[in-house]
This record gives C-alpha cells, structure tokens and sequence, in this order.
C-alpha cells in the first residue's frame, strides 16, 4: 500500500485501518459464488465479441457466416459456447441474488447458503435446458 | 488534537464523496436499472439463439428482418453494453495497478463501444435487407 503524502502544512493522516482479509476466513459457499460472480461478469464482457462477430458474420456475406458457423459447431466451439452460456446463467441467477439483497431480504446464515446453492444449481440446470433443446434441434437440421 | 481522524483534508473540504448522490450512486443505480433489463433482454438473445441454433444464412436474415426482433436485438445490444461498461470498471478500477487504470479505463469504455456499434450496424444491415 502507497501511503498517502501529507499536504504541506497539513497533520498527517492516521494510518488506515486494514481488513485481514481472505486468509483467515473458513471456506463458505457464498463468497466462492461472489469471486464467480465477478469471473462470469468478465467472462460475459468477452463473450460478448462471440455474438459480435456472428451478427457480424451474418451482415457481411453468406461465405463469413459459413465460416463463423463452422467455428462455432466445432466441438471447441460448442464447449466455449456451452461455458459462455453457464457464465450468462449464473451472473443473471447472482444478479437476482444481490437484488434480493439490495432490497434486504436473505441474509440469515440458511438463507445465504440457499441463495448461494440455488445459484449453482439453478445456473447449471438453465443450462443444461438450453443446451439440450439447442443440440436437440441442431441434429434435427 | 489527541483524536486520530481517518477522514482526508480533501474529504472535509468537499463534505461529500462518490457514494452521496455522486457518480457512485449513479454508477450503482445504473448498473441495477440495465440488470433488470438485462433480464428481459437475455431471454430474448437465448430464444435467438435457440431459433437460431444451426440455421443458414436465409432463416438468420428472415429473423433479423422482423421488426420485432429487430427491436429486441438492439435493446439486447445496448442494455448489455452499458451493463459491461459499468461492471468491467469495477474490477479494473480495483485490480489495475496505478500507471494502468486510466488506459485500461478508456480501453474499457473503447473496446464497449466497438461491440455495440457493431451489434447495432449488423443486426439494422440484416433488417433492411443490404
């Protein structure tokens, strides 16, 4: 930490207190769920190219958007955008967590680790529902 | 004076910080207002992709070239694209070491302008037809 410079003719500052932060905490469920909250928010920003490039693709000529297609049902493709998906799914299921917050419900010990279990489990079944109507109709194709 | 004060110069001198009706609570009520429509939005872009998933190029242009998609499509865009902005500032604002926050800031605010404009000229081209 940089300590503040005084300004001449100014007291100088008492030093500020500090939290002792993350190494003394016991593993909780929530604040894994509060670091993935901040990774899928930074995980969506650059997901967000995917889409640009595909709408892209589809502006520009039939020949880009075959090829942006033929990338994207790759088995990679498929994996990145399965994980972009989940990613979406859990910062929107987190999103309406800290509103539940915001508005102070849901702070109760059970109620944390319900809200923060519900999360997980209600991002990954979103998940699986798109995905599986999603390959489901692409075979279909 | 025996009390130890935590409170800068600056800080008295101006009385008020980012979190009372400045840019702090813009940027907090801001953030709320685009995840909520965020929402709706997100709907919309996975029954897209899900209407989508796998079609050729003649079923994306029809899509795109009602109206009503049209709209929703471009909503998804900017309420997204605010959303990003504000949210990516957090963790760049909290994480970039001094020398790089500013670039990294402006970067931020770039690059988010890019993805919309992007979005919004692609999915007006497909509308329109060419």
């Amino acid at each position: 930490m940089a300590e503040a410079k005084p300004i001449a003719g100014t007291r100088p500052l008492a030093p500020k207190p500090m939290s002792p932060h993350l190494s003394i905490y016991r593993f909780q469920i929530n604040m894994i769920l509060s670091i993935m909250h901040r990774v899928t928010g930074i995980t969506n920003y650059f997901g967000s190219l995917i889409l640009a490039i595909w709408i892209a693709s589809a502006a520009t000529s039939e020949q880009a958007f075959n090829t942006v297609s033929s990338y994207l049902a790759t088995p990679l493709g498929l994996v990145i955008l399965i994980g972009f998906t989940w990613s979406v799914m859990h910062h929107m299921l987190g999103g309406i967590r800290h509103f539940v917050w915001d508005v102070g419900w849901g702070f109760s010990k059970p109620a944390v680790k319900f809200l923060s279990w519900a999360t997980l489990f209600g991002s990954l079944t979103l998940t699986a529902i798109i995905w599986g109507y999603a390959l489901s109709h692409w075979g279909i194709r | 004076m025996p009390t130890t004060t935590y409170r800068t110069e600056l800080k008295k001198v101006r009385g008020l910080g980012s979190a009372i009706g400045g840019p702090g609570t813009d940027h907090f009520w801001a953030q709320r207002l685009t995840a909520v429509s965020n929402l709706f939005v997100v709907a919309f872009l996975v029954y897209t992709g899900l209407t989508l998933a796998g079609a050729p190029l003649g079923e994306v242009k029809a899509f795109f070239g009602h109206p009503f998609n049209a709209i929703a499509s471009i909503l998804v865009v900017i309420s997204t694209a605010i959303h990003m902005r504000l949210g990516m500032q957090v963790p760049v604002e909290e994480y970039m070491p001094h020398g790089l926050k500013v670039p990294f800031l402006f970067l931020n605010t770039f690059f988010v302008i890019v993805i919309a404009v992007v979005g919004v000229l692609s999915i007006l081209k497909l509308f329109l037809g060419n």
